[in-house]
Order: structure tokens, then C-alpha cells, then sequence
């Protein structure tokens, strides 16, 4: 981990003030790589050091094996010299330029009879076609946020920056934002840094996860990883419940249900109808206040989804009432949150055999 | 009419719109985005024309042009002329009383543009020329409006620092408020009239203008 890799995105950052900073990650291309933490820990001074608004006394930032700061050596490109793509979290759209006109302004390295081309296919990817002429202040919240990723795509970039890119949208365009970019980082190819303090992006979206706290990286590896492990700090975003995101493959299709089987390992799951063929990748999150145990198999229930489990850790959560159940589905895991009393009447403790009933899968198609 | 005392006034207020603009633009770009170890200081003396007395900036002004001062000699042998009671010292006068004016809209204008637009233009791939030729002018260009209408009308009508300069001689520092005054003077009524009403026209336009350019909106530039 510590050893970057040579395609694909590595920074150190280090300084002691104004804004103290001890971080090193390393992003992979085609993948996206979540920089997670609470506001003020300094995700968005790390992203805007990758691109080169801001340089921390300490900095090394390396792109695809081309050197763009390197403060040791005295060499730091400006902004407009890194082939970078930051999509803000306030977008930052140029005010006085209509969306054919923010995208033509980052496509200087672009020959010039070949930009109206590049728009119009930009504009097809981010479905607004029907927008070119229309300036920021007359386009709503989701679609100026999409300007903002095609401006940003408009660079062809060598690593795509997004900071908080789903804070300001409200929840039904967040799902469909999320589900787009899910499938665009894939077509792109390039390493995707996201900063986000809302763990559903991480889970729904990310393969990898840098945790950052007051400017230290705390955690740090695969998503699914450390999310069960529960390594990382959920008390964020109002989130107090620990989740599993689990990395997923639809394994059978029942139309006449209306239903999918999803599996992650040997923890295969009924859930909603998805369209995407067999063997599609989806990513899976279960809250641990979705997942109810039971030590004999109840009857006449509503819900699809009861799978055997053994549970391998009992742990304290934030709530001093309740307990946080770590089980393992063979070697898939799950966790549970359930109340100190449910924990002593059970007689739950490692080893034990339990059913867990999973009451809600969220799941992202990444196809 | 004098028709010379108004052509000198317009091609002294076009002179120093032309020399002006461009130096404020660099000054005011400075003091918004880049403030400096004094740059307090520098705002400070930007606003100094504003409140001193006319008179005070003259004496001063006539006092570094002057041939008896080191610097009024060193002016003179750069100009091949004494500064002091001709156009080209009223031109240097002109443009040190008129940089309140032309900097201080620039640099609002520019310091309204959020950073964060700034640093857009700067990841899209521009430059500093191009950032100021696609971003920063375009955007705030009603700030650069009011500083050339500002600068235009305020030298049109100075007074008290001409004349201290340039004194008054016709065709060379005898500026239409100049001519005005003399014009009072020599109970020419009329005269004084028509080019008071003259620079009366031209301070509501200029007022007008500076005031819808203040208020209007960014749009396409």
C-alpha cells in the first residue's frame, strides 16, 4: 500500500501548519478511491494538492509515472500544467459561459477543428444534449453538477478529483448521480479520487478507502475490508450503525418473481429486481440495523432473506444499549446491531450458530 | 465654446484611460489575489487622492516635476521637456489623482469572482493570460466600465490639481474647466455656461453608466 503504484496516482503530503497534514495514498486507475473523513480533516486540501491550488510544505504527487510536485527537488507544476479534472463541490461553473462554452474553456489541448466533436460526445455522456446554449444560472442543481463532471472529462484527465460531488443534490438525483458515476468510472479508466463524508458514497461506490481525521490517514485499504472489520469511524453524517459493503455478482435471475439473486461468496441474497446480465458486478451494503438474529429458523415471515451464521465477535457500539455483532457467512461477512439484552437472552457468543434475517440490501450495479 | 480647452480635456482624459486601465487592472489584480507584506499600506495611498485637498496633491506633484527638484530634472531629461506647465506633466498629474478611481472598481470586480471559479479556469488548463482573458475580464467587465467612466469624467473635470500643474496655458494645460473658470472671470457668461452645462451632460451620463454597470449581472462576455 505504502509503495505506489507506478500507473495510476501517488501523494505524500506532510506540514506541520497552517493546516497540518500527514497523508499518503496511493489510487489505482479504473477504480475509485474514497477519501473519507469528517469536515475539517483536510480531504478537500488533499485534492486540491493533487491538482495544484494548494502545495503543503512537504509534497510529492506522481501521476502515471510523470512527476508533478515534488517540493524535495524543488518542482511543483501549476495547476494548468497536471492533467487534472476536479469536479468542485460547488461545480464552480464559469457564470458568463453557456455549457458548450465551459467546455470548450478546458479543452485548450484539444485541436481546434476537433472540439465541437469532443462536446457533443461529452454532452451525450452527461445526457445534455438538449442544454448546450443554457448558462449555469439556468440549469438546476443535478445538471449543473453534470456540467461540471463533462468540463471536467472536457481535460481528458490523467486523474479525475471529486469533492463532496453529492453533498448539494437532493436524495432520488443522488441515487441516479451515484448509479452514473458508478458506470462512467469504469469506461474512463483513469484513477477516480472522491472525498466524501457520507460512508453510503464509500459503500456504494468506492473500491478503495482513505480514512482521514484531522489531517492523519487512520485506515486505509478495500472497502470491504475494513467496513467489516469496522475500522471505519460511521458516527458520521448521522450515520451511527456500521454497515458491510460487500463486493457481489448477480448469480440468478427469477422474472416472474421479480426478483435477483445476488451472491458475495457464499452469502447468496434475494433482492429487488436488477437489470443486469448474470455475472454483472454490484456492490452490496447491509446495515447492521438491517440484520435481526434468531437462534431457531421463525416462521411465516415476510422477509426473503435468512442465512445461517456464526458470529465471531461481539463488540460495544455508540449507543451503550446495543451491541455490534460481527458474523461470518463462511467467509463472507455481516454485522448485526442488536441491544445488550437481545445479546444475554440469545446466549450469543463467538462460535455461536445463529440465523441472521436481512431485512434490506442496498445494492449499485456498477454495469 | 472654447473648442481647444475641450479637444485638450478629451484627448487628456483618452490618454489617461489608455495608460491607466491597463496599470490599474495589474494593480488591483495584485491587491485582490495576491495581498503582499504592505499591500495594506499600498490600499492605503490608492484612496490618498481621494481626501487630500486638490491643492496638496499639486504642490507635490509641482514640487517632484519642477525643475528645481532632482527628480523634476530627471523627468525633464527622460521627456526632453520640464513637466511642470505642460500637457505631459498634467498627463502624469492626471494619472496619479485618477488611480482611486480606476482601481478601486477593478479591484471589487475582481475579488467578487469566487475563488473557486478562479481555480476552475486554473484546472481547466488556462494559464494566467487566458484565465484573464476567458474569466476575469469577462466577468468583470462592469467593474472596468465604471473605472474608464470614473477616470474619463473626473479628468474632464479636475480642477484644483491642473491648475496647480499645468497652469493655464491655452492648447497645452488650459483644460475646459480651466477655460471655465477663466471664462467666470472674464464675465463671459455665456461661454461658462454652455461648457458647464457641457460637463454636467457628460458627469450624469458617466454616473448613469458606472451605476447600470455596477448592477448588471455577469453575462456572456
Amino acid at each position: 500500500m505504502a509503495e505506489p503504484v507506478a500507473r495510476g496516482l501517488a501523494v505524500r503530503l506532510r506540514q506541520a501548519g497552517p493546516i497540518p497534514l500527514d497523508v499518503e495514498l496511493a489510487a489505482a486507475p479504473g477504480a475509485i478511491t474514497a477519501l473519507f473523513g469528517p469536515s475539517g480533516a483536510g480531504k478537500s486540501t488533499v485534492l486540491r494538492s493533487i491538482a495544484g491550488l494548494y502545495t503543503p510544505a512537504e509534497t510529492f504527487v506522481r501521476c502515471n509515472g510523470e512527476v508533478w510536485a515534488d517540493t524535495a527537488a524543488g518542482r511543483v507544476l501549476p495547476p494548468h500544467r497536471r492533467s487534472v479534472g476536479l469536479v468542485f463541490q460547488d461545480y464552480a461553473l464559469f457564470p458568463h459561459l453557456d455549457v458548450r462554452g465551459q467546455l470548450l474553456a478546458a479543452m485548450s489541448h484539444v485541436p481546434r477543428r476537433a472540439r465541437e466533436r469532443r462536446v457533443a460526445e461529452l454532452l451525450a455522456l452527461v445526457h445534455l444534449e438538449e442544454y448546450a446554449e443554457r448558462l449555469p444560472a439556468a440549469l438546476s442543481g443535478g445538471q449543473q453538477q453534470r456540467v461540471a463532471i463533462a468540463r471536467a472529462l472536457a481535460r481528458d484527465p490523467a486523474v479525475l478529483l471529486l469533492d463532496e460531488p453529492f453533498a448539494s443534490v437532493d436524495r432520488a438525483l443522488r441515487d441516479a448521480l451515484q448509479h452514473e458515476l458508478a458506470v462512467l468510472h469504469r469506461a474512463l479508466g483513469v484513477p477516480v479520487v472522491l472525498v466524501t463524508h457520507d460512508f453510503e458514497d464509500v459503500a456504494r461506490l468506492a473500491a478503495e478507502v482513505v480514512v482521514l481525521e484531522a489531517g492523519r490517514v487512520t485506515a486505509k485499504g478495500s472497502v470491504a475490508e475494513l467496513t467489516a472489520a469496522g475500522s471505519l469511524p460511521f458516527g458520521l453524517a448521522g450515520k451511527r450503525e456500521p454497515a458491510v459493503a460487500l463486493d457481489a455478482e448477480v448469480a440468478a435471475q427469477h422474472p416472474e418473481r421479480q426478483l435477483t439473486t445476488v451472491a458475495a461468496g457464499a452469502l447468496a441474497l434475494l433482492v429487488p429486481a436488477i437489470a443486469a446480465p448474470l455475472g454483472a458486478r454490484v456492490r452490496l451494503t447491509i446495515s447492521s440495523r438491517e440484520v435481526i438474529l434468531a437462534t431457531e429458523r421463525p416462521r411465516g415471515l415476510s422477509l426473503h432473506n435468512i442465512v445461517a451464521a456464526r458470529v465471531a465477535e461481539i463488540r460495544d457500539a455508540a449507543q451503550p444499549e446495543l451491541r455490534v455483532v460481527r458474523l461470518a457467512v463462511e467467509g463472507t461477512p455481516l454485522l448485526a446491531l442488536v441491544t445488550a439484552d437481545a445479546v444475554r437472552n440469545l446466549g450469543l457468543a463467538p462460535g455461536r450458530e445463529v440465523l441472521a434475517l436481512i431485512k434490506a440490501v442496498a445494492v449499485e450495479a456498477f454495469a | 465654446m472654447d473648442w481647444i480647452a475641450l479637444r485638450l480635456s478629451l484627448e487628456l482624459a483618452a490618454i489617461t484611460v489608455v495608460v491607466l486601465l491597463p496599470l490599474a487592472f495589474a494593480l488591483a489584480r495584485l491587491l485582490a489575489y495576491r495581498p503582499f507584506p504592505g499591500s495594506g499600506f499600498v490600499e492605503a495611498a490608492v484612496a490618498l487622492p481621494l481626501v487630500l485637498p486638490p491643492t496638496v496633491v499639486g504642490f507635490y506633484l509641482l514640487t517632484l516635476l519642477g525643475a528645481q527638484s532632482v527628480s523634476g530634472r530627471a523627468l525633464a531629461a527622460v521627456f526632453g521637456e520640464p513637466l511642470a506647465f505642460s500637457f505631459t506633466g498634467l498627463v502624469v498629474a492626471s494619472l496619479i489623482v485618477n488611480v482611486p478611481f480606476a482601481v478601486q472598481p477593478i479591484k471589487n470586480a475582481l475579488a467578487a469572482i469566487p475563488p473557486n471559479v478562479r481555480d476552475a479556469a486554473r484546472v481547466s488548463g488556462m494559464g494566467t493570460w487566458r484565465s484573464i482573458r476567458r474569466v476575469e475580464l469577462p466577468l468583470a467587465w462592469p467593474g472596468l466600465l465604471t473605472a474608464f467612466v470614473l477616470t474619463f469624467a473626473h479628468t474632464l473635470g479636475e480642477f484644483g490639481v491642473v491648475l496647480m500643474v499645468g497652469g493655464a496655458i491655452p492648447g497645452e494645460t488650459r483644460t475646459i474647466s480651466i477655460a471655465i473658470y477663466d471664462r467666470v472671470q472674464a464675465f463671459d457668461e455665456r461661454a461658462a455656461g454652455a461648457m458647464a452645462l457641457f460637463l454636467l451632460v457628460v458627469s450624469v451620463v458617466a454616473l448613469g453608466i458606472a451605476h447600470s454597470a455596477g448592477r448588471r449581472a455577469p453575462r456572456r462576455g
